[in-house]
């Protein structure tokens, strides 16, 4: 179809004959397409022709004398707008009237409101017009109520309710009670009349049993059999008949027995409570007849045992002959033989019997029953006056008694009756039928009976009525009598015998019983009818199958019980139905389906989607499994599926528990990286779900609403140069993290200034001047460079020396830059730097990134030119070769960069403690005005500006409320006072609760405590305490540190105490400080944790140390320490410092610690916590009380030493592709033997000895080289440390190198690593 | 390569981007860009492209023509994440700022031939009036961070846009390998089942 074709058929609908009649034709598609869209409106008034049909002459209804209505107001521009409009339209013109305009209701509008005015201003509002809220409730049959809507009803008769006991019953109310209880049985007795039955039944014209003649023995027949059958049956129906008899009369005995003693009670207390009388009246009966009808009985019976005797003797009778003939058969043989045996005598067989004319037949007869009835009314009532005291508070009682019943459907209450008075006679009558309007299937139905004393109705028993069938209508069914009871205990004070508690008839009490409160109720429950006689009736589908179940099993096991004669045609339809029901077909399943037509629909079965091994690929990719999250072109066949991609992640799932050492080196730490792994696993998927959650910010860009301030800024920078000569950072744009693929994201580095780099120095075997422990001082740095000793150095660096021409290296993911190298100790580059930065797997998402654990490394190195002198050609060309020595590095976290957005600051680089042919002391020549500022410090300070283009938006720290056994007070207060804290200074971080490693907030002070440091630091320095510290802070600073936001996918910040601190072996900076200060606190110092901004950690937390009047702050993660007034502190800011019995944050003006008051004393400078209106509670602290060390393992550090120097070779050897590498063996031991004194002084240079020393040894060899020191987690960092320092590049075809590693053990398996890398070049 | 069994099928996209119809704006350009699932892959053809600026003439007041092509091949293994093109609009306004005038987003075709679509187009909504206005005196509207979030359906709630106008776009649909692989693209419905009777009408008239 043309694709441009408007899908109106009339593009242009023009029915006006005035208008042109040809269409444009070069109105193209596009321009009728447009029509479509947009139509421009008209305002010109229509013509009266082309509303009305041809010719046609306008009508006015309204003149010819027709009501019109009034036209609802709308101005003619409007109009002419509409009826331009509606003419385009196709039938235009059937909008208009008669009379040329167009069709309009009338004005709809009121006159008047017939609202009654809401808001009156003089006075109140109607009450009636008030507003209620109800509050909204959820029924929870609501949802059952899935039958069609309709018209139902029941129909609930309550007609009333006699009690059989009742507390307040009287004696004689119990005897009467039951008087009347037998009386109603005698009654059912007398209809049901089972003994006239059996009478009658008995009585029945005996078969052909008295035709067989006791003169015709006969074999037995077939009806002979048949008879006996019969005779049984007589006999049994006469016991049966005589047994219901007897009951008839027993029940007559009860009843004049309860009589009399009704009447001995009346007697005794001398009136009557009950209207009850028995009335025994003897019954005319014909004696005659009686007589008659007896004497046959007693004949039938007679003649019955006469047979019974008969057909015994004549039994009897044959035995006898077969016995004679016998004998007489005996006797022949005996006498033929002709002898007698001896004892062998038989005696002829006695027949004993009884003539049949003996029988004694004994009937005994009584007299026929006496017809019994009671009558009503026949006994006065005693009046109230006459009566005793208790019985007239008893009856005073009843009559204070109220009855009524409620009607629950479905357990809800939908109506009750009147409240009726409980007469003397404990009966009351309600009357009253309950049309229930029924929207909800119906499950139960009670009523419940109240029994009202004064005002308040009590619950006395509740009767459960069955929801009738669908085919019981009003009308039909009969009232039923529904027994009920009740356990309460009711004990009286007056005549009332009370419920559940035992009372005797007698004056002596013997003879107690105790009864319950009961009665019937009558009512009935039935479908209602509507109009026309309809049933309104819900059929229930669960219930009627239910029906239909119960109708099909239960007439198998009637049939089977009662042995139906298969053959008889009245069961014909019974059998049929049987027949169905047993053949198992018609069984209902026992399960109920929903969508039934599921399976129709799947397209694979379970067990092949299970077994493919496509379908699992796919499946684990759409549940982002951390192998398969970006799986890319999952193979359209089976086939192509190898095994193989599944190896990782099953392998991954398999050894959930299982540890692999070979990686780690070290079993131990091989458990704890498992162990975190499977924390952040487990918090991962926690925000699996909070991934998929976007913001606005996250979709769509839009620029904030400039506030006035800004505005004015605005205005005051268009006055601003274009370009100024000193730029200002400005703030971008920040993008989240979600669409980004590789290459999108760089890391700009921008290397600004060093301070300090080392100087070269001269080989020379004279000591230097020998630099003092503390520190270089200014006397020293003025002293004279040392004189070189032109022996060594006359051909290389003599210009050099004392002089360095530093350049920086940025690697980052194995991307190496690097800047040009600038001159002398105190360069300046102001080079930016661009790495492109890949997240693994491409997953750009912000967990994803917060997770890269990558690591910018700054190396500072310093470019060596060295002539190599002129060779074959004479010293006409030069060779120059470039060599770079190691200096020191920084390295920054990429979660850092990516959670602060950019860094800005002077680092401390890191330099080995030892560089050889480089000296650290300050070159003072050119250290102008700064020196005031640096001398402070010690080192090479770097100065870096490092961000992300384009910049991300680091996730957010998702702030859940967490669970904790803190009091909820205690909470408040600690959200109330960092709430006020991050309104005053909203640049400080305030933290008072934090949550511990089982995601439960626990309030910080908990967590400083005293601990014990290993015994072993502490032996170690006995004397000195100053250097005792310095190796607990060296000590604390060993154990790896692991940012929470890599582990935790910036989940939260996690606190772990510090035993399970040690027991990991990893944590946050916080961990750290909170084992440092604790150590503190054991060794006797005040200390608290400062909670604060340092670069590059940004929010982290430090140990402050009160000595000797003098503030100390020290790095747990580096155990450096700093005053409290040097520059280069990396600490920026003081937000709250906090100990183990309060937090107090720093409300002075500033925070940068130099200028601040530490003292924490002064409530003006430094808010507490808890204050004298809120005090401390007393926490308890989570830490434990004491710390348990395992001793340092030597010979496990010895081995680890061994590995990691084995790995570390084969890794330099496998950097160097091209080049052989060769080991100088003796120099690597001579650096073995060098680096465990290195440790002993805590990484401090220690003497120039060691320096000295090697170049005694290795006169001929020109050495750099320095000493790596870090803690040990793994083997990867340390590769990566090595990695960086670029020593492996040396390029020279006689390179040497030595590589020397030293493990120190320190208490619970902190290890100190120390790799001692050296490249050796003969000089000669 | 075994033609016989595949394992890979491909989608050639011929076609280009006819024009606009933004009643309100002139000067318009538009860009368009591919998105698909993990298991597809460009092989030949940009996934990228950016128009020239088109005014309105008079002879077609509201139709902007920029008449762009498009050729772009896709394999893929997998159906699922079927290449989506996503079409922003781009063009001046009152102060002369760039700003955005509409996103759309279509799935290519799944059947082979030629095809038309025409998306509707819309933009982000401000937050309020006062952003409104801000944005409209600054010139900086509210955008998508990205256009490929039109063509994905998750986090779309938080956002509200407002209609702007239509996009034609012409499609000519070639499909390698779909049926060998299982896939059957080609559509249902009688017409494209004509052949065979005419054929067979044909015949008998021979006979």
């Amino acid at each position: 179809p043309d694709p441009d074709s408007d899908p109106n058929p009339g593009p242009n609908p023009d029915p006006d004959p005035d208008s042109d009649p040809n269409p444009d034709p070069d109105a193209g598609p596009y321009h009728a397409q447009h029509f479509s869209i947009t139509y421009r409106y008209h305002t010109v008034i229509v013509m009266e022709g082309r509303k009305l049909p041809d010719d046609a002459q306008p009508r006015y209804l309204e003149e010819e004398g027709l009501y019109v209505g009034e036209r609802p107001p709308v101005t003619p521009s409007n109009e002419n707008i509409l009826e331009n409009r509606v003419l385009k339209q196709e039938e235009g013109r059937r909008w208009f009237g008669d009379d040329g305009r167009i069709l309009a209701l009338p004005d709809p509008i009121k006159e008047s409101s017939t609202r009654p005015p809401l808001f009156l201003l003089e006075e109140e509002l109607d009450p009636a017009l008030h507003t209620v809220y109800h509050k909204a409730v959820m029924s929870q049959h609501a949802v059952r109520g899935a039958g069609p809507q309709g018209e139902y009803q029941l129909d609930v008769d309550v007609s009333g309710l006699i009690f059989s006991h009742h507390p307040l019953f009287s004696r004689e109310h119990v005897l009467t009670a039951r008087l009347a209880q037998s009386y109603d049985l005698h009654l059912s007795r007398g209809r049901g009349n089972l003994s006239l039955h059996l009478t009658h039944k008995v009585r029945a014209p005996h078969p052909q049993g008295q035709t067989t003649s006791p003169t015709r023995p006969e074999p037995p027949t077939r009806s002979d059999h048949l008879t006996h059958k019969y005779r049984l049956e007589v006999r049994s129906t006469r016991l049966l008949r005589d047994g219901e008899l007897e009951k008839d009369r027993a029940l007559l005995r009860t009843m004049v027995t309860l009589w009399k003693e009704v009447k001995a009670l009346r007697e005794l207390q001398r009136y009557s409570n009950t209207p009850y009388k028995l009335c025994l009246r003897r019954e005319e009966v014909e004696r005659a007849l009686d007589e008659r009808q007896y004497e046959e009985e007693v004949l039938m019976e007679v003649m019955e045992q006469e047979a019974e005797s008969e057909e015994l003797y004549q039994k009897r009778l044959g035995a006898y002959r077969e016995q004679l003939e016998e004998w007489k058969v005996w006797r022949r043989q005996q006498v033929g033989w002709g002898q007698v045996e001896p004892g062998g005598t038989r005696c002829l067989p006695a027949l004993v019997f009884i003539s049949p004319g003996d029988a004694g037949v004994c009937v005994t007869r009584r007299d026929r029953s006496d017809q019994v009835s009671t009558c009503p009314g026949e006994v006065a009532l005693t009046p109230v006056c006459v009566c005793v005291r208790a019985e007239l508070a008893r009856r005073e009682e009843v009559l204070r008694r109220h009855l009524l019943v409620k009607v629950l459907y479905n357990e809800k209450e939908v109506s009750q009756t009147d409240r009726r008075a409980l007469g003397p006679d404990f009966r009351v009558h309600f009357g009253q039928i309950f049309n229930l309007r029924v929207r909800n299937a119906p499950q139960s139905i009670r009523l419940q009976v109240f029994e009202e004393v004064g005002s308040a109705p009590s619950l006395l028993a509740g009767v459960c009525v069955p929801v009738p069938e669908p085919s019981v209508l009003t009308g039909r069914t009969p009232t039923e009598e529904l027994e009920f009871s009740s356990n309460q205990r009711v004990l009286f004070s007056h005549e009332g015998v009370g419920s559940d508690v035992p009372f005797s008839f007698q004056e002596d009490g013997g003879n107690r019983q105790t009864l319950l409160t009961s009665g019937k109720m009558a009512c009935c429950v039935s479908w209602g009818r509507g109009e026309e006689d309809a049933p309104l009736v819900t059929i229930d589908p669960l219930r009627r199958s239910a029906a239909h179940r119960e109708s099909s099993s239960k007439p198998v096991c009637w049939a089977a019980e009662s042995r139906l004669d298969p053959n008889d045609p009245q069961n014909t339809a019974v059998m049929q139905l049987l027949k169905v029901a047993c053949s198992g077909e018609v069984t209902a399943p026992e399960y109920f389906r929903l969508e039934q037509l599921q399976e129709e629909f799947n397209f694979a079965t379970e067990e092949e989607l299970e077994r493919s091994r496509r379908f699992r690929l796919l499946r684990l990719r759409s549940q982002e499994v951390s192998e398969f999250r970006n799986y890319r072109c999952v193979p359209s066949l089976e086939r192509e599926v190898t095994d193989k991609t599944f190896q990782e992640y099953e392998r991954r799932l398999r050894e959930g528990d299982m540890v692999d050492t070979r990686e780690h080196l070290d079993s131990h730490r091989a458990l704890v990286a498992k162990y975190l792994q499977k924390i952040r696993e487990s918090v991962i998927n926690r925000f699996l779900v909070a991934k998929h959650h976007y913001l606005l910010s996250d979709l769509v860009m839009e620029e904030q609403v400039p506030s006035i301030g800004i505005l004015g800024l605005n205005l005051f920078k268009l006055a601003e140069p274009k370009r100024p000569l000193k730029p200002q950072r400005k703030e971008r744009k920040k993008v989240t993290a979600q669409n980004l693929t590789d290459g999108d994201i760089r890391l700009l580095v921008n290397i600004i200034r060093a301070y300090d780099v080392p100087a070269r120095r001269p080989f020379s075997s004279r000591p230097p001047a020998p630099a003092r422990p503390g520190g270089p001082s200014f006397s020293e740095s003025f002293a004279a460079p040392p004189p070189q000793n032109p022996a060594q150095g006359s051909d290389w660096l003599l210009s050099q020396v004392g002089w360095v021409r530093p350049f920086v290296e940025v690697s980052f993911q194995r991307t190496v830059l690097q800047t040009s190298p600038a001159e002398g100790p105190n360069p300046c580059w102001n080079q930016e730097l661009e790495l492109p930065f890949s997240a693994p797997n491409g997953d750009y998402s912000t967990t994803g990134l917060q997770a890269v654990k990558d690591v910018v490394f700054i190396n500072l190195f310093d470019e060596v030119l060295q002539e190599l002198g002129d060779d074959a050609e004479g010293g006409r060309s030069i060779h120059t070769r470039v060599e770079r020595h190691w200096l020191g590095s920084v390295k920054i976290p990429f979660s850092t960069i990516y959670s602060q957005a950019r860094i800005d600051g002077t680092f401390k680089v890191d330099t080995p403690a030892v560089l050889l042919g480089y000296s650290k002391e300050r070159s003072h020549g050119d250290g102008g005005g700064y020196d005031t500022v640096r001398s402070l410090s010690e080192g090479t300070f770097l100065t870096v500006f490092i961000t992300m283009e384009p910049q991300l938006v680091p996730g957010d720290t998702v702030r859940e409320k967490f669970d904790s056994q803190e009091e909820e007070r205690l909470l408040l207060a600690s959200e109330r006072f960092e709430k006020e804290a991050g309104l005053s200074f909203p640049d400080r971080p305030c933290l008072t609760s934090v949550i511990d490693i089982s995601g439960k907030m626990v309030f910080i002070t908990r967590f400083i405590r005293p601990l014990n440091p290993p015994p072993e630091l502490l032996d170690a320095f006995p004397n000195s305490p100053q250097d005792a510290t310095d190796l607990v802070a060296r000590f604390v600073s060993l154990v790896p540190s692991l940012p929470d936001s890599t582990s935790f996918s910036g989940a939260c910040d996690l606190w772990s105490t510090s035993d399970q601190f040690l027991t990991l072996l990893a944590g946050d900076e916080e961990e750290h400080a909170v084992l440092l200060c604790n150590y503190f606190l054991s060794m006797g110092k005040k200390a608290w944790l400062i909670i604060g901004t340092a670069i590059p950690e940004g929010p982290t937390a430090y140990v402050l140390t009160l000595e000797q009047s003098r503030f100390l702050i020290w790095n747990p993660s580096s155990g450096h320490h700093y005053g409290q007034h040097d520059t280069f502190c990396p600490l920026q800011a003081v937000g709250c410092l906090v100990s183990a019995d309060n937090v107090w944050f720093n409300i002075q003006e500033h925070a940068s610690p130099m200028r601040i008051s530490l003292d924490v004393g002064k409530a003006h400078l430094w808010k507490p916590f808890f204050s004298r209106s809120f005090p401390h509670p007393g926490l308890a602290s989570v830490q434990p009380p004491e710390l348990l060390y395992r001793r340092s393992d030597r010979a496990a550090a010895a081995e680890l030493q061994e590995r990691m120097e084995k790995v570390l070779k084969e890794k330099l050897m496998e950097w160097r592709p091209r080049q052989p590498t060769r080991w100088n063996r003796y120099c690597t031991s001579t650096l073995r033997h060098f680096l465990p004194r290195l440790e002993l002084s805590g990484g401090r240079d220690p003497d120039d000895q060691h320096r000295l020393e090697l170049q005694a040894l290795l006169g001929d060899y020109r050495i750099s080289g320095f000493p790596l020191h870090l803690p040990f987690s793994e083997l990867r960092p340390v590769v990566e440390a090595v990695f960086s320092t670029g020593v492996h590049s040396a390029e020279a075809s006689n390179v040497e190198f030595a590589l020397a590693v030293y493990v120190h053990p320190y208490p619970n398996n902190v290890l100190s690593v120390w790799v001692y890398l050296a490249s050796l070049l003969r000089s000669r | 390569m075994a033609s016989n069994n595949p394992s890979v099928f491909l989608l050639m996209i011929n076609g280009q981007i006819e024009g606009g119809n933004f009643p309100e704006y002139d000067d318009l350009y538009c860009k368009y860009c591919f998105v698909y699932g993990h298991d597809w892959a460009p092989t030949s053809g940009l996934e990228e492209g950016i128009s020239q600026i088109t005014s309105k003439s008079r002879l077609s007041p509201h139709k902007l023509i920029w008449n762009f092509p498009l050729e772009i091949t896709f394999k893929s293994t997998n159906p699922s994440g079927w290449p989506q093109i996503v079409v922003s609009v781009y063009g001046p306004d009152t102060f002369g700022n760039d700003v955005v005038r509409g996103y759309g987003a279509t799935h290519i075709p799944f059947s082979p031939g030629q095809h038309t679509k025409t998306i509707p187009m819309f933009v982000p909504e401000s937050t309020s009036r006062l952003q409104k206005f801000t944005s409209w005196l600054m010139g900086r509207r509210p955008e998508y961070t990205d256009p490929k979030v039109v063509a994905q359906g998750e986090g779309r709630e938080v956002t509200r846009v407002c209609s702007q106008g239509f996009v034609t776009l012409t499609f000519h649909i070639v499909t390698k390998d779909m049926k060998k692989l299982g896939y059957d693209g080609t559509p249902s419905d009688p017409s494209n089942t004509l052949s065979p009777p005419t054929q067979s009408l044909y015949m008998r008239t021979r006979r």
